[in-house]
C-alpha cells in the first residue's frame, strides 16, 4: 500500500463540483500525516482542462466518450481496476449523487472498508463522521488497508482545495467500457421558479416543524413584512407545499443570504449543505438538540406558532 | 409481471433524545424509538405507484426490530403483496454491509426485476444499503432517484443533481434503485385498514444465520456534538424573543 490519498473528482456539465475541492482539502490534511501525495482521479471526455483548478499533487485522467458525464456503471468499471493497481492509503468520494452511487459498490466488490458522511479527517488518520442527521458524531480510525471515505461538506472550505498551480496530469489506461447497464439519456434543466432564492438577501426557511400546508400562508405574511422570500427543506417540497425551485439543500439550491431565518427545520446535513454559506442564521426549533443550532449564530428554543404573531407585531411596530 | 422488491428498515427516531451506549462506541439501543426510514417509505410508495401503473407484485423485506410487524402490515395496507421479515441477531443494528448481504440472499429468491430502497438512512455509517445489495446481486445501481418509468427491458430513472438538475438514466433490468423521493408523497392509510391486514396478511420469516461485522472502519468513539459549536440561545417569553430578533434584524441591516 502507498501513502497517497486519492480523491474522485466530481463534475457535472463541464463544471467541477464544490465537493471535489472540499475533498482535496481533506485529502491534504490526511496526506500530511501519511507523508503521501494528494492524487485526483478525473474521468471525463475532453475534460482534461477541469484538472487546472485542483489543488492536487497530480491528477490521473481517464478519457472516454462513455465518461463524458457521470454514470455509475462506467465509473465503477474504471475504479475497480484502478484502485487495486494503485493501492492508495485512502480514497475520498463525495457522499453525493455521484460518489454515493459507486463507493458502496466498490467497497463491497474490492472488500475495502467504508465510512460514510465524513465531515473531517486528521493527520493522525482519524475520521469524524455524522449519523442520525448530525445528532451523533463518530470517530473512526483508518485501518492498515486501503480505506474509503465518503465526505459531506461542512468543515473544509472550497477555496482550500483550489489552486492555480495546475497539477501534473497523467493519462490512465481504461478497461473496456461497452455493455454498460446504465446510460445517461439526457439532462433536464430545472424549471425556473417565480423567484431565484439564490439571489435573495433575506430568506425564511421552513421545515417539517410548520406542520401543515396552511401555515405556509402565515409564514408568507411574515416574509412580506421582512421583505423576505420563503424557501424550504426537502419534506415540505416532497409534500408539494412549495415548488422544487424553493428547495434548499443537497438536491436543491445553495443559498447565501444575509439572513437565513430557519423555522422548524431540524438541520439534517442534506439541508445544511445548501444554507451553511448564509451570513447569519437564526434558528427557531422546539428541539434543543436540533443540529440546526450547530449551524445557527442565534437559536430560539420555542414553539414557533407562539412566536410568529408577536414577531410580526414587533416588526410592524418598529418599521 | 414486474416483480418489485423493496428493502426497508427501521431507524432511530431523531425526535427522541439519543444516547451513547456505555462502551462509548455505539448508540444506546435500550430506549431508542424506531420508525421506518423515511426514504424507504418513499421507496415503498414508488413501488406501489409502479404496481398501480403497470401491474406487478410488490414484496417488502425488512430486518426484525421492535415495531417491524406493524410497519410491514402498514405496507400491505398500502398495496404490498408479500411481507418478509429477516429474523436473526438484529438487535444491535448490524452494519449495512452485513444487512445488505442478508437482504441480497432473500431478495434473490424472489427473482425481482427491480429492487427499490431508500437512497440513505440516518444510521448508514458504512454506506447506503442499495449499492451494497446491487454488488451482491451483480445488478446495476443508481441512487438519488425521484421518478421511475418502466420501459421494455429497463427503466428510466430520474436522478437528482444539485441545483435541481435531473439526469434521465436508462437502466437495464434487473437493477437496484436508491429512492430519494416517490413521485407522489407516501400515502396515508387508516389504522383500521392496517388492523385488517394484521388479520388477513401473513409475514414470512426468513432466518439469517450469521451477520459478519466487517465493511466499516473500527469506531473509536461516538459522542454528541460539542456544545462550543452551538448557537447563542435567545431566552425569554415570546415578546422578549420577538424584540431581540427585531434588534438582530436591524443590526444586520435587513430591516
Amino acid at each position: 500500500m502507498t501513502k497517497d490519498i486519492y480523491v474522485l473528482i466530481e463534475h457535472v456539465q463541464g463544471k467541477v463540483a464544490d465537493i471535489s475541492y472540499i475533498m482535496l482539502a481533506a485529502a491534504r490534511e490526511l496526506a500530511e500525516g501519511t507523508g503521501g501525495e494528494v492524487v485526483g482521479i478525473l474521468l471525463g471526455h475532453e475534460a482534461q482542462g477541469l484538472a487546472e483548478t485542483l489543488a492536487a499533487d497530480k491528477v490521473l485522467y481517464g478519457d472516454h466518450p462513455a465518461l463524458a458525464e457521470f454514470t455509475p456503471d462506467a465509473y465503477q468499471k474504471v475504479l475497480e481496476k484502478l484502485i487495486p493497481e494503485k493501492e492508495p492509503r485512502a480514497v475520498l468520494f463525495g457522499s453525493t449523487t455521484i460518489g454515493a452511487d459507486v463507493v458502496g459498490t466498490l467497497s463491497s466488490q474490492l472488500d475495502i472498508p467504508l465510512v460514510d458522511s465524513c465531515v473531517s479527517v486528521s493527520a493522525d488518520s482519524n475520521v469524524i463522521s455524522q449519523i442520525c442527521g448530525g445528532k451523533i458524531m463518530v470517530e473512526s480510525a483508518l485501518e492498515g488497508t486501503t480505506s474509503f471515505i465518503a465526505m459531506i461538506p461542512g468543515h473544509y472550505k472550497v477555496e482550500s482545495g483550489q489552486s492555480d498551480a495546475g497539477p501534473e496530469v497523467t493519462p490512465i489506461e481504461l478497461p473496456a467500457l461497452d455493455d454498460l447497464r446504465v446510460t445517461l439519456r439526457q439532462y433536464i434543466e430545472p424549471e425556473i421558479g417565480d423567484v431565484d432564492i439564490t439571489q435573495e438577501d433575506v430568506l425564511i426557511g421552513v421545515g417539517r416543524g410548520i406542520q401543515t400546508e396552511d401555515n405556509i400562508e402565515w409564514i408568507e405574511e411574515l416574509a412580506d413584512l421582512l421583505g423576505a422570500e420563503i424557501c424550504a427543506s426537502r419534506p415540505i417540497v416532497d409534500q408539494g407545499w412549495l415548488p422544487t425551485s424553493r428547495m434548499v439543500g443537497k438536491s436543491g439550491q445553495s443559498v447565501k443570504p444575509k439572513l437565513y431565518l430557519s423555522l422548524g427545520i431540524s438541520g439534517a446535513p442534506e439541508h445544511v449543505e445548501g444554507m451553511a454559506g448564509s451570513e447569519m442564521v437564526i434558528a427557531v426549533n422546539m428541539d434543543p438538540d436540533a443540529p440546526i443550532f450547530d449551524v445557527a449564530k442565534y437559536g430560539v428554543e420555542f414553539d414557533l406558532f407562539d412566536l410568529i404573531d408577536p414577531l410580526m407585531d414587533k416588526i410592524e411596530e418598529t418599521s | 409481471m414486474t416483480k418489485i422488491v423493496v428493502l426497508a428498515k427501521l431507524v432511530p427516531d431523531l425526535v427522541e433524545e439519543l444516547e451513547i451506549a456505555p462502551d462509548g462506541k455505539a448508540l444506546d439501543m435500550m430506549w431508542l424509538r424506531l420508525l421506518i426510514n423515511e426514504f424507504d417509505n418513499h421507496a415503498i410508495e414508488q413501488a406501489v405507484l409502479l404496481k398501480e401503473a403497470v401491474g406487478g407484485e410488490v414484496t417488502i423485506i425488512s430486518p426484525d426490530a421492535e415495531g417491524v410487524d406493524d410497519m410491514l402490515f402498514t405496507t400491505a395496507a398500502k398495496g404490498a403483496d408479500k411481507l418478509i421479515k429477516l429474523v436473526g441477531d438484529f438487535e444491535d443494528m448490524p452494519n449495512n454491509h452485513a444487512l445488505a448481504s442478508a437482504f441480497a440472499k432473500v431478495a434473490k429468491e424472489e427473482q425481482p426485476d427491480l429492487i427499490l430502497t431508500g437512497v440513505q438512512a440516518n444510521n448508514d455509517l458504512d454506506g447506503a444499503i442499495g449499492p451494497l445489495v446491487a454488488k451482491e446481486l451483480d445488478m446495476p445501481y443508481v441512487g438519488y432517484i425521484s421518478g421511475v418509468t418502466l420501459e421494455e427491458g429497463g427503466v428510466i430513472a430520474r436522478k437528482e443533481y444539485p441545483g435541481g438538475l435531473i439526469g434521465e438514466m436508462e437502466v437495464k433490468l434487473p437493477a437496484v434503485l436508491g429512492i430519494q423521493a416517490s413521485e407522489e408523497p407516501p400515502r396515508y392509510v387508516a389504522i383500521s385498514k392496517v388492523r385488517q391486514m394484521m388479520k388477513s396478511a401473513a409475514i414470512d420469516e426468513h432466518d439469517v444465520p450469521e451477520l459478519a461485522d466487517t465493511g466499516g472502519l473500527p469506531v473509536n468513539r461516538m459522542y454528541l456534538p460539542e456544545a462550543a459549536e452551538r448557537a447563542e440561545m435567545i431566552e425569554g417569553d415570546e415578546d422578549e424573543i420577538a424584540a431581540k430578533l427585531v434588534e438582530l434584524f436591524q443590526e444586520i441591516g435587513v430591516m
